[in-house]
């Protein structure tokens, strides 16, 4: 819808009732305004991502209508909290249960690199077992700062772009390759 | 049909442990099984990331472990690395639902290994802080319980509640949530008059919009219900289990740091402990209310006690000189330069400080050595010693009231984990 | 209140008080690693002293080349407000401690710290299990030798 649609003279006839897009275009649309958040909430950005679903800073009107905690209705997983790595294998398992597109965002200076604990216990960065598409600064991010990477990703979800997934459109199986048409 | 060789796994050591437990009930079951359940780390219930496995027959529990060390991040061993004064952002993140309050638990420890005092105003400004956090975390509670047993309108006014209480916080020190306000021997800047009117103006209308949301669930019959002699735990079981705080005082013993070795200006404060009977988790949401509405008392008369003076002491060697003087004078400049890079000067001994954190005892031990390094730290985590005595508190309950319960119990996975 | 707690102290176990002393107002008492069970067993339940709650138990490394580890007890009595701490030291080469599980239910879970921290093992214990680190894990983290940022290699990570 933002880009411009091949002038047919259609639209003009029949005015605002019709739009003409690309069908990738549309449903990336759909996707990045639907985006359920599970949120990996670890330690202390868990409670700046609670108050980014809260009242105050309302995540939910951007399409983020409810945090799901089971990873099979998932889109994007939050990751807020210091990651040990104990709790490493947990966080891989839990990434690996979620289906295809899917996106990651590391909150806060813990997930990004370790933050300020450079100790023998703590995974200094979970980008070290986890394709992150988004890394949010701070310690702990302000809840703002949280609804920016959201509207960052929406963005990069138009542009599809992900890192740990494949995006294919509905109906098309990621992997698979359509054979080429036999030509006699 | 075949059944197929392959290797049964080697059973863990906890759930080995789970097996071992001496269960208290025994069913007549003609299926004779029992289902072992993981309430993982990663759960919607389980406040952060604590783990139970429980052992359920039916619906009943009949044994449940819980197990810790998934936010364990070293705090002992990076405060063996780091000065006094380094280690104060990281007490923040101890306790992350009241962080003021372990600023001032830390600190005050600190100050007396060092055997110096704060001045008056620092002290008054102390309680005050300490205090107000203290309603934060209480105010998460009672959201909490209520989205545990279901009332998530709760959650959403108490939340509102906890801004209001972020926005005071921004203003007097600077940021919403990870302050590390205080400093060794005072605190990092003064409350500015604006600081103030907030601080009033919040503490006015807080019992009217308390109330409002206490509306919801005291009388509630769903909620007293799930809550009332659910998860009772004795009073000699407790005192045993080494639980202390809002958990204690709902069993009927009438303890409270604040009132029997005072710290601070608590002495000259006048203001009720809340003891409830009953050892079960309405009693313990009933304590915290208590104490919520006893904190507004201790803040008003704190806001119309306050001296005017200054906010550091004056030690030259032990408490960093101010900024002014530091750039005008050369022995402060000396200082300064000593306290940040080699840390406090402390005497050689070992010292225990334990103040009332809003989840129980908070305390902090030292042994030093002389150095500007800690040689070792130990932080006493109320919430620790609270998980432990899970296991007594969930015998023969529902598996339902099991969540219920961890919300009465209010543990923060960052104090238990260290 | 704490030369009271002294002479009972020494009044009953006489000769295994091997030193004591105050510091800030805080009476420390240093007793050796077998009669540990008794002395708290005594504490607790001396009608006129009642330590019945035990705020903390940790483990103590002096990296000294005689009695390496420490293990610390922190009471606290509910009737006199009162608190005092006990030290035991133990060798490097034979860190055994009785346990006192026995005496309060709550040094459970202190004890299975100092274990997974120190390595010092409490004998009778009901369970002692690691409890910060995974089971697999191999070393004691907060013994002064090991590193602080840990041995690479000695925790699992999945894989990207």
């Amino acid at each position: 819808m933002e880009e411009r649609s091949p002038g047919m003279g259609l639209e003009k006839a029949l005015g605002d009732s019709l739009m003409l897009t690309k069908l990738e275009d549309a449903i990336n649309w759909c996707r990045k305004n639907s985006l359920f958040p599970m949120p990996m909430g670890i330690s202390c950005c868990a409670i700046e991502m609670m108050a980014f679903a809260g009242p105050r800073f309302d995540s939910s009107r951007f399409g983020s209508e409810v945090f799901r905690f089971s990873p099979r209705q998932a889109d994007v997983m939050i990751v807020a909290g210091t990651t040990t790595y104990k709790m490493a294998r947990v966080v891989r398992k839990i990434y690996d249960q979620m289906p295809d597109p899917k996106w990651v965002i590391a909150m806060g200076a813990c997930t990004s690199s370790g933050g300020m604990y450079r100790t023998y216990s703590v995974v200094q960065g979970i980008d070290q077992f986890l394709p992150v598409d988004l890394y949010v600064a701070g310690c702990p991010p302000r809840p703002d700062n949280l609804l920016h990477a959201l509207m960052t990703l929406q963005q990069k979800i138009q542009r599809r772009e992900s890192k740990g997934s494949t995006l294919g459109l509905v109906g098309e199986f990621p992997h698979h390759k359509p054979k080429s048409p036999i030509v006699a | 049909m075949e059944t197929a060789t392959h290797d049964i796994p080697r059973k863990t050591r906890i759930l080995q442990a789970l097996e071992d437990q001496n269960t208290s009930v025994s069913f007549v079951d003609p299926l004779e099984n029992d289902v072992i359940l993981n309430m993982g780390p990663q759960h919607p219930a389980t406040h952060g990331v604590l783990r139970l496995l429980v052992r359920l027959d039916g619906e009943t529990v009949t044994g449940c472990v819980p197990e810790v060390g998934y936010l364990h991040r070293g705090y002992e061993k990076l405060a063996e690395n780091c000065t006094y004064h380094e280690f104060i952002p990281h007490t923040d993140r101890l306790d992350y639902l009241s962080p003021l309050a372990n600023n001032v638990a830390y600190v005050l420890a600190v100050e007396k290994l060092l055997g110096i005092e704060a001045p008056p105003r620092a002290q008054y400004l102390r309680t005050i802080i300490a205090e107000l956090a203290r309603i934060s975390s209480h105010l998460m509670m009672m959201g909490s319980i209520g989205m545990d047993v279901g009332a998530l309108t709760v959650w959403m006014w108490t939340f509102r509640e906890r801004e209001k209480l972020y926005d005071i916080f921004e203003l007097l020190v600077g940021a919403r949530f990870t302050t590390s306000y205080t400093r060794i021997g005072g605190l990092a800047h003064d409350m500015t008059p604006e600081a103030e009117k907030m601080i009033r103006a919040f503490i006015d209308e807080f019992p009217a919009n308390l109330e409002e949301s206490e509306k919801l669930i005291n009388k509630n019959r769903i909620f007293i219900e799930r809550t009332d002699g659910v998860g009772v735990i004795s009073r000699e079981e407790a005192i045993d289990l080494g639980v202390t705080g809002p958990c204690l005082r709902a069993c009927g013993v009438n303890q409270d740091l604040r009132r029997t070795n005072p710290y601070l200006v608590y002495d000259r404060l006048d203001f009720d402990v809340a003891v409830f009977d009953g050892g079960d988790s309405l009693a313990r949401y009933y304590v915290r209310l208590q104490e919520m509405k006893e904190s507004q008392k201790i803040v008003i008369q704190l806001l119309d006690k306050i001296p005017k003076g200054e906010i550091h002491a004056l030690k030259p060697k032990k408490v960093l000189p101010r900024k002014e003087r530091v750039y005008t004078r050369m022995e402060e400049l000396i200082h300064d330069f000593m306290i940040v890079n080699f840390g406090v000067d402390p005497p050689v001994g070992e010292i225990y400080h334990a103040v009332e954190a809003s989840k129980g005892e908070l305390g902090f031990y030292f042994y030093s050595n002389g150095d500007g390094h800690p040689w070792r730290m130990k932080i006493r985590s109320p919430s620790f010693v609270n998980i432990q005595a899970l296991p007594a508190m969930l015998r023969n309950v529902m598996i339902s009231d099991v969540v219920a319960i961890i919300g009465s119990l209010d543990p923060v996975m960052g104090e238990a984990d260290k | 209140m704490n030369v009271r707690t002294l002479e009972k102290l020494n009044k009953q176990f006489g000769s295994s008080v091997l030193e004591s002393s105050e510091f800030r107002g805080e009476l420390t008492v240093v007793v050796p690693a077998d009669k540990i069970v008794e002395v708290c067993r005594f504490l607790k339940e001396d009608p006129d002293l009642r330590f019945d709650l035990l705020a903390d138990l940790f483990g103590l490394d002096m990296y000294t080349p005689v009695k390496r580890f420490g293990v610390v007890y922190n009471l606290y009595s509910l009737k006199n407000h009162h608190r005092i701490r006990i030290k035991t030291f133990v060798e490097e080469n034979h860190p055994h401690v009785q346990t006192v599980t026995g005496v309060w239910s709550t040094a459970n879970w202190h004890e299975r710290e100092t274990f997974d921290m120190f390595g010092i093992i409490f004998d009778g214990h009901p369970d002692l299990r690691r409890i910060y680190m995974p089971d697999e894990f191999e070393h004691h983290p907060l013994r002064k030798d090991f590193p602080l940022m840990g041995i690479p290699g000695s925790l699992y990570l999945p894989k990207k």
